[in-house]
């Protein structure tokens, strides 16, 4: 009992130390790879830091929900990656929600920063609500199809049951699988704002989806909304990690031992995930707003073929 | 039972009360007050009472009498039709001090209300339909009550038209369903166990007749022209409530009278709902006028409920009781939640017409800061409907989803294709519903004051923020507590097909296991919890540790503030992405951009264009039909006493020759 309290208290800290590391890592190799030096690797912490301990300049019409919504939205993000198994499964709280609440809880999420961008009343703030809400009512069931996929494949929709599923019965390489993992990678993207949906370095107004919502946020308001962007990034990259590539993860109670060995597995899996997305945001373009849905409907196609395959039949 | 008739009775006195008192500025307390002491005492009733109950009384037909019968699903959508009506009527004792002409309002909504009471508890078609037709008649009067305005007259002819359609198509399927033995009880209509053809017919009408009522894609047109037409209160019943007494009567007649209908019907209902869910919502986050925007919405939760039918009949048909338990348990939850959230919308929707005037949201604005509660109240309405949890909403979508996921193997390919193209179609109903919740409340209550109706709003009265703060309550405790409704539910799903979900009550931290434990479990409450602990103790250390310093400034804009509110994005430029990416298809849009030459002053102009076609495909045609029939008709209208008596005798020769014939 006390072993896996503290388990799923290291889960959560866990994830909250490691995001801004992850980011800074992927910006690292982003910078490398363009023969940039680059911020150092724990810029993101300082940054955090410099932003935790500034004042926070609220818009005369913003309303109490402008003030609110960064905490709501960086605990609903911890909550949903804390339910991600990381390096163990079967955690304490892991119960409390499946991968369509993980889903459901950053769109939460969304839906709240969608309505702070909103709130102030400016038209930056509006067109990348507007814009968000677009590419979400796309990548959203995209993910939701990828989600049935694989819990077609695992018969749960329980994460830890389908981590054990994959690790121990081995599924081997699936045809469905495949189409699951593509679409998901799409879904991931767009989900991040990474190139080539959105592009997380830029400041050129018009191009702007995420960066425009939170434009109006400053000081320790933005660094809750930054931190809450970076736990994403770390939950998609730990979805991945848990679902696709779950050697390594901690099956039910185990001893210390064992639990810091799945936890190094896991810090190696995320530095080969931020790896791969460094190099594809350097080597790919943004592209235009409206190129963005013809994208994401790949990704939708590939999760419902994914699924019909699986309705036809069982071995594919 | 008796005391329940007893209390529809006093709702049918109360309507006639209204009509004498109903001018007088005491006849609204008395009548909106009466009917929700009325309504409250059947709902305690319905919910408290544990064993079924029928009656005949000595109306109606005199060899049939009136038959009523409370079983468990009677049960479930009367304490459903109740705890609407009595949320409706406490809004209205504040909400109706603004009515022009009381008198046009009042007598009707006690009807409407024992309409809508007895449509649920009738157990013979002659009640059945009966009742049908005082709910349709009472909600038309309520449509048409402002007559002045042609819109609300327009509406009122589309409803009367289309609500006549539906009574008729019930009217046929009942006939088919009573034929083999000419009985109008539906107790032996149950036993009838009509063939297959006849099965599917009856199942195609009740489909129709049902629908249109409920607002079924392509049936659905005169929804979102009536149900904004009326005042708020009664828009709130008859989208909340009234349309779930059309689901009530398909579930009655599909799920009850029929029995188990074969597996293609389930295709034909699956398709039809996936349909109507993201047709409804589509259409939905194109209007800017708030209560038709959720007149549309209501169209979509209808083809979600109808999604969970289908799949209950497509598991039913295929002996698989469990699953259709489980589907059945979905629609009905989201049956529930769509009446606490879009009623609870409909009453924010009233808050802000008694506030600014406005329904249109490009004339609001920054009401957040003006109506505190009811803001509160509508934000945790637009959540809920958009499926967010740890709300209602998404418990019962969660639920859709686990039953789709749950049978891969049906071994019909309808179905194997029909469900998980269903799944996609419910998806994307739930992202875009999330989007056009965003742009409702960001139009309207965020942002700044677009006009000085919006800018001189205040806080509505007692009454409604009570109504309004209590459904919002509700729709967070039915997501928190979701167990509890499961197991409320389990009775009628009993009932109808035979299996159950798993007792939720004694499960550990009042979590939710549909199926098994490894297969999905959900926890809202752990999940608020987690939520809560979570952001007050980052808000803590935030302002313990770092800084708590707050200085209010003119808003950045990218370095151009000082903007005016006009520039803010608008409930058409909000949804213009989602027009470009899926109206270019469903609506045909058309976008054109004139330029003037360099050098021109003269304004740039965008033109949009959009077709409903369902409009023009299906009701435009169907209607010039009837005209042209009509119109050839009327030729015999202004015939000589001759021709007249020429026809009579032809008719009568013809009629006796068929008859020779025949024998």
């Amino acid at each position: 009992m006390i072993l896996s309290l503290a388990a799923q208290g290291t889960q959560m800290l866990l994830v909250l130390l490691l995001a801004p590391l992850l980011t800074g890592y992927v910006r690292k190799l982003k910078a490398r790879l363009l023969r940039r030096r680059g911020p150092p690797l724990l810029q993101p912490y300082i940054d955090l830091r410099r932003l935790l301990r500034k004042e926070a300049i609220v818009a005369d019409s913003a309303s109490w929900l402008f003030r609110v919504i960064p905490y709501v939205v960086f605990a609903v993000s911890w909550v949903a990656a804390a339910l991600v198994p990381t390096f163990a499964t079967g955690l304490l709280f892991s119960w409390s929600g499946d991968l369509i609440v993980i889903i459901a809880l950053l769109g939460a999420a969304r839906f709240l920063l969608a309505l702070a961008a909103m709130d102030v009343g400016t038209s930056f703030g509006g067109i990348g609500s507007s814009r968000e809400m677009m590419i979400a009512s796309l990548a959203e069931p995209a993910m939701i199809m990828v989600v049935f996929t694989i819990a077609l494949i695992a018969g749960s929709t329980q994460l830890s049951s389908v981590a054990a599923h994959m690790l121990v019965t081995g599924v081997g390489l699936r045809v469905s699988l495949a189409l699951a993992l593509v679409g998901f990678m799409i879904v991931a993207l767009a989900e991040n704002a990474r190139i080539p949906v959105d592009n997380p370095a830029t400041h050129l107004e018009l191009t702007m989806v995420h960066e425009a919502m939170v434009l109006e946020y400053s000081g320790r308001h933005l660094a809750m909304i930054d931190l809450a962007a970076e736990l994403k990034l770390l939950l998609y990259a730990s979805l991945i990690a848990c679902i696709f590539v779950p050697f390594g993860l901690v099956l039910g109670a185990a001893g210390p031992q064992t639990y810091a060995v799945g936890i190094a597995a896991y810090v190696g899996k995320l530095a080969v995930a931020g790896t791969m997305l460094g190099v594809l945001e350097t080597v790919i373009a943004k592209m235009r707003v409206f190129r963005v849905p013809n994208f994401l409907g790949i990704a939708l196609m590939l999760g419902l073929l994914g699924t019909l395959l699986l309705f036809v039949s069982r071995t594919l | 039972m008796t005391i329940i008739l007893a209390c529809v009775a006093g709702l049918l006195a109360l309507a006639l009360l209204a009509a004498v008192i109903g001018a007088s500025e005491r006849g609204r307390p008395i009548v909106y007050g009466g009917s929700l002491a009325l309504c409250a005492t059947i709902l305690v009733l319905a919910v408290s009472m544990q064993s079924e109950a029928s009656l005949v009384l000595p109306l109606g037909l005199p060899w049939l009498g009136a038959h009523l019968r409370l079983d468990a699903l009677a049960r479930v959508f009367l304490a459903l039709v109740d705890l609407g009506g009595a949320g409706a009527c406490l809004y209205a004792i504040g909400y109706g001090r603004h009515e022009a002409a009381p008198l046009r309002v009042l007598p009707f909504v006690p009807a409407f209300l024992a309409g809508m009471n007895l449509v649920v508890l009738a157990a013979d078609a002659y009640t059945f339909l009966f009742a049908w037709e005082l709910m349709s008649l009472a909600s038309w009067a309520l449509v048409v009550s402002d007559h002045r305005s042609a819109e609300a007259v327009r509406a009122g002819f589309v409803y009367l038209v289309m609500a006549t359609f539906s009574a008729l198509m019930l009217l046929l399927a009942f006939g088919m369903l009573a034929a083999p033995h000419g009985s109008y009880a539906f107790a032996q209509m149950r036993g009838g166990g009509p063939g297959a053809w006849r099965a599917g017919l009856v199942l195609a009408l009740a489909l129709v007749g049902a629908g249109s009522k409920a607002g079924l894609v392509p049936l659905h047109a005169w929804l979102p022209l009536a149900h904004p037409a009326a005042p708020s209160h009664v828009s709130a019943l008859m989208s909340g409530v009234m349309t779930k007494v059309a689901v009530y009567a398909f579930i009655r007649i599909a799920f009850d009278l029929l029995g188990v209908s074969s597996w293609w019907s389930a295709v034909v209902v699956l398709a039809l709902g996936g349909l109507t869910a993201v047709l409804g919502v589509l259409y939905a986050l194109m209007q800017h006028d708030l209560k038709r925007l959720l007149a549309y919405h209501t169209v979509e939760n209808i083809g979600i409920i109808f999604i969970g039918l289908g799949l209950a009949m497509a598991f039913r048909a295929n002996g698989f009781a469990a699953g259709a338990a489980l589907a059945l348990t979905a629609a009905l939850f989201h049956v529930f939640n769509h009446m606490l959230f879009k009623s609870l919308l409909f009453f924010g929707a009233g808050a802000v017409l008694t506030a600014t005037g406005e329904r249109d949201m490009e004339h609001l604005g920054g009401l957040i800061h003006r109506m505190r509660l009811s803001s509160v109240a509508f934000l945790i309405g637009c959540a809920a409907i958009s499926a967010l949890p740890p709300l209602n909403g998404f418990v019962s979508e969660w639920l859709t989803f686990q039953a789709i996921l749950l049978r891969p193997d049906l071994p019909q390919w309808g179905l194997k294709v029909m469900i998980p193209a269903d799944g996609a179609l419910l998806a994307l109903a739930a992202a875009l519903a999330a989007a056009c919740f965003v742009k409702v409340f960001g139009v309207s209550f965020l942002g700044r004051p677009r006009t000085s109706a919006a800018a001189r709003a205040v806080e509505v009265d007692r009454w409604s923020l009570v109504a309004m703060l209590g459904f919002a309550a509700l729709c967070l405790l039915a997501g928190i507590f979701p167990g509890v409704m499961i197991d409320a539910l389990a009775p009628a799903v009993q009932q109808l097909v035979g299996g159950r979900l798993p007792v939720q009550s004694g499960l550990p931290w009042l979590s939710v296991v549909p199926i098994a434990d490894s297969r999905s479990s959900y926890d809202g409450l752990v999940v608020l919890g987690f939520i809560i602990v979570s952001a007050s103790l980052a808000a803590v250390a935030v302002h313990e540790l770092a800084s708590r310093a707050v200085r209010r400034s003119r808003a950045w804009d990218c370095g151009y503030p000082g903007l005016g509110p006009t520039t803010q994005y608008t409930a058409a430029s909000y949804s213009q992405p989602i027009r470009r990416v899926f109206g270019t298809i469903v609506f045909r849009s058309h976008e054109t951009v004139e330029m003037p030459p360099p050098g021109d002053l003269a304004p740039a102009r965008i033109t949009k264009t959009m077709h409903d076609l369902a409009w023009e495909v299906f009701y435009a045609p169907t209607a010039a039909a009837v005209g042209r029939v009509a119109e050839y008709l009327n030729r015999f209208q202004f015939l000589t006493i001759r021709r007249y008596l020429g026809f009579v005798f032809i008719a009568l020769v013809t009629l006796l020759l068929a008859l020779t014939i025949w024998q």
